[in-house]
């Protein structure tokens, strides 16, 4: 802060705390202040009085004490404006010794899987209860404490990969973050165009659909190709779903998969790589891969 | 002959019931809906987001705002023998004051919200509510200006400093960009916001939640016990002391942030310093009952009032050991926070406007008493009972809480997920809302005893006294 404001906040602290002391030496060391009638300050207002006892003892030592404490504090800890206080504590550099402790703690521990392959790590049930700490920690939030997920966030137990399944993929969503963007369709095939292909897209994973939209549907489905593929069966590269299996990460009727298609969708998983480190991600993974295996 | 103006106080005094009533059974109902979820309907104004904003303002500006206007314009009076400054004015100050409140009651459910705790009102109600102050400040410094008594009695310098400091605290944290008449954005960025934001929160503490009420305790005390006020000496350094102190505590709202260091300092240990100033006014009252001890055996309404101060004294105990750094990182963001909140605002803040209130009443109606004596012990142990199980349930939940969110296994993962910590509550949030379905009874009681006393009695107007 600049100079002034340093010397602002230093001056009014000061000031306040002097005020404190000034104020309860005085009222402690004065007489009674009025001497009236039946020992009261002689004041009366609607029949009510005062008496002009003195301070008890015991609160006036509280109130010193607490005036101390401010002190002693005040030189030890950063307070008065830019004045670090002689132990030079901050709450950053509190907060870095304390990630320092705990990763020479705890990280030996994580090191220790580092370059143990995936799917062996999976079988590990010691590796899989720390996967799972994790997963209850930062990953639940979405993808629900069993992992089954919820509408947008998709279901890590099912067997069904948006972006691939095996070991190193789920590793790379999780460290490097996912992507997946479902351009809206609404303006290049108008309401009905969308009518007809979401009816189209119901037919794909063998269920009933009015056959005139169906047929229709097929016709433009041309559209949707370039990623969910001529059988609608999805790639993993681009995250796009497989449209056949009925499986559904934002819901499976036609209303919805109409809203997608109009309006689009855009998923977003987060990368951890930063925050939580390779080491953890990879037992992490391992844990993640182990929910789908039977 | 010259009468004092009880209309006005009339006025408010039967909202303060009425208000009460209102809000804490949004309070119940939310926290109702904290065990049952499904108690919201899918509902969005029925929502625990919308109504929580509604529960804190009702109980702290429709409820403690109308006991405040009620007893210090009884009280300025009384004490100055003289008749309000304006009545129109005062008029004025009822009537917009409540109107604050219905705007209140209507935006919050639709989700109008500057999203400021404790003044979520948006822009076109904070300037009514600066109109309402600004003439509330009118009324209420005109009446002491008038005053036929050469010394200004104690109550008065508590309920000044609240009424001025309140001007300031709102005009300042409420200064926004209007985007639209139901939207618009803080003029602070930041980091200054938030430190904006928690001057604000924890002087709202200060001087409208403690300046205000101890002005009531200093009328309704002494008045009651029939005894002098213990100390004037005391009164004058605790005085000071507290308004010169309060100034500094909010940054403690704001430990381990964004907030520097250094403000979190001052706020923390400026906390610890109001512990002693706080305190003071707790001994002024309690020891203003020595040599009337055996009263509080058969006055239920001193025992309100005693009570009241007990709670005020053990409240703001906790909060100065809450600021503690140390015991804020265990402490903020669990329901600690929540119960430390209720013992002040019903312990200390309710009880003592109830035992005011049951005073009171019957003066503004022309009875000697309270319609049933009998009623008020009743409400007495509801509410004591009732305040006691909110307090301690919230303690255990609290304290669990930050002992589960920072348990961590071998491998330094967490322990609990927080859904986990969430299920732990559920016997907790059982009995809190069981204390507070207590609280409410307890007001019922009262709004039945009131209204007896009231049909019984006659809204006269009682003529100004020579001062002694």
């Amino acid at each position: 802060m600049s100079a002034f404001f340093h010397w602002w906040v230093i001056v009014i602290t000061v000031i306040n705390l002097l005020g404190c002391w000034w104020l309860i030496r005085f009222s402690a060391k004065s007489g009674p202040a009025a001497a009236g009638t039946e020992d009261t300050t002689g004041h009366v207002w609607d029949g009510l009085r005062e008496y002009n006892n003195p301070l008890p003892r015991w609160w006036l030592w509280l109130f010193y004490l607490t005036l101390i404490f401010a002190v002693v504090y005040f030189i030890l800890y950063p307070g008065l404006g830019n004045f670090q206080g002689v132990l030079g504590w901050s709450q950053t550099q509190q907060y870095e010794q304390e990630m320092a402790r705990a990763e020479e703690t705890y990280g030996p521990i994580f090191a220790q899987y580092a370059n143990q392959d995936l799917a062996a790590l999976a079988a590990d049930p010691e590796a899989r209860q720390m996967g799972q700490n994790l997963f209850l920690t930062y990953c639940s939030q979405c993808h629900g404490s069993d992992a089954r997920g919820a509408p947008g966030f998709p279901n890590l137990a099912d067997g069904e990969w948006q972006w691939g399944g095996d070991p190193e993929s789920i590793k790379a969503s999780i460290l490097n973050g996912r992507n997946g963007v479902m351009p809206p369709f609404g303006a290049a095939l108008g309401e009905q165009g969308v009518k007809e292909v979401a009816a189209y897209v119901v037919s794909l994973s063998g269920r009933e659909a009015d056959p005139q939209l169906v047929a229709a549907g097929r016709e433009r489905f041309g559209l949707c190709m370039a990623c969910h593929g001529a059988d609608g069966t999805g790639n993993t590269a681009l995250g796009a779903p497989d449209l056949t299996n009925n499986i559904w990460l934002y819901g499976g009727s036609q209303g919805v998969i109409e809203k997608t298609i109009r309006e689009g969708r855009h998923g977003q998983m987060p990368a951890h790589a930063e925050f939580l480190g390779e080491e953890k991600v990879h037992v992490l993974a391992a844990y993640v891969y182990s929910l789908s295996q039977p | 002959m010259e009468t004092y103006n009880y209309r006005v106080v009339r006025q408010f005094a039967v909202m303060t019931v009425v208000w009460g009533i209102v809000g804490m059974l949004v309070g119940v109902y939310i926290a109702a809906q904290l065990r049952w979820p499904e108690l919201n309907f899918d509902i969005p104004w029925l929502t625990y987001s919308r109504l929580r904003p509604l529960h804190t303002n009702a109980v702290i500006f429709a409820f403690g705002g109308s006991a405040l206007f009620a007893t210090s314009y009884y009280v300025v009076q009384r004490t100055c023998h003289a008749r309000l400054f304006s009545d129109r004015l005062a008029g004025f100050t009822f009537w917009g004051w409540q109107a604050v409140i219905v705007l209140a009651a209507i935006t919050l459910p639709l989700g109008i919200t500057s999203s400021k705790e404790y003044a979520e009102l948006e822009w076109p109600i904070d300037l009514l509510i600066t109109v309402v102050w600004v003439s509330y400040a009118i009324v209420f410094f005109g009446t002491i200006m008038k005053r036929k008594v050469k010394h200004i009695y104690v109550a008065n310098w508590f309920y000044g400093a609240f009424i001025l400091t309140v001007a300031l605290l709102h005009v300042v944290n409420s200064a926004a960009l209007p985007v639209t008449l139901t939207k618009s954005y803080s003029v602070y960025p930041g980091a200054i916001d938030a430190m904006v934001q928690w001057w604000y929160g924890h002087n709202a503490v200060g001087f409208f939640l403690t300046a205000g009420f101890l002005g009531m305790m200093y009328y309704f005390v002494p008045k009651q016990a029939g005894r002098p006020v213990y100390s004037y000496r005391l009164s004058v350094v605790h005085f000071w002391a507290l308004i010169a102190i309060y100034m500094w505590a909010g940054p403690h709202h704001l430990h381990y942030t964004a907030l520097p260091d250094w403000a979190q300092s001052l706020g923390m240990v400026m906390s610890l310093v109001l512990l002693a100033p706080s305190w003071g006014g707790m001994i002024n009252g309690m020891m203003t009952l020595s040599g009337a001890w055996h009263k509080l055996r058969d006055d239920p309404i001193l025992r309100f009032l005693i009570v009241s101060l007990s709670f005020y004294g053990m409240s703001t105990f906790e909060g100065p050991m809450m600021s503690i750094k140390t015991v804020n990182a265990l402490s903020h963001y669990t329901d600690w926070t929540i119960g430390h909140v209720h013992s002040g605002a019903l312990g200390w803040v309710a009880m003592v406007s109830v035992g005011s209130l049951y005073v009171l009443i019957p003066q503004l109606f022309g009875r000697e008493r309270m319609y049933s004596i009998k009623l008020i012990e009743w409400h007495f142990w509801t509410t004591t009972i009732g305040v006691v199980l909110y307090i301690v349930s919230m303690w255990i939940a609290g304290v669990m809480q930050g002992l589960m969110w920072r348990a961590v296994n071998a491998d330094g993962t967490l322990t609990y997920s927080f859904t986990e910590s969430l299920v732990r509550m559920y016997p907790y949030y059982t009995v809190r809302f069981i204390g507070g379905v207590l609280v409410v009874f307890g007001m019922f009681l009262m709004a039945y005893n009131v209204w007896k006393t009231i049909a019984a009695g006659k809204a006269e107007e009682a003529p100004v006294p020579q001062p002694a």
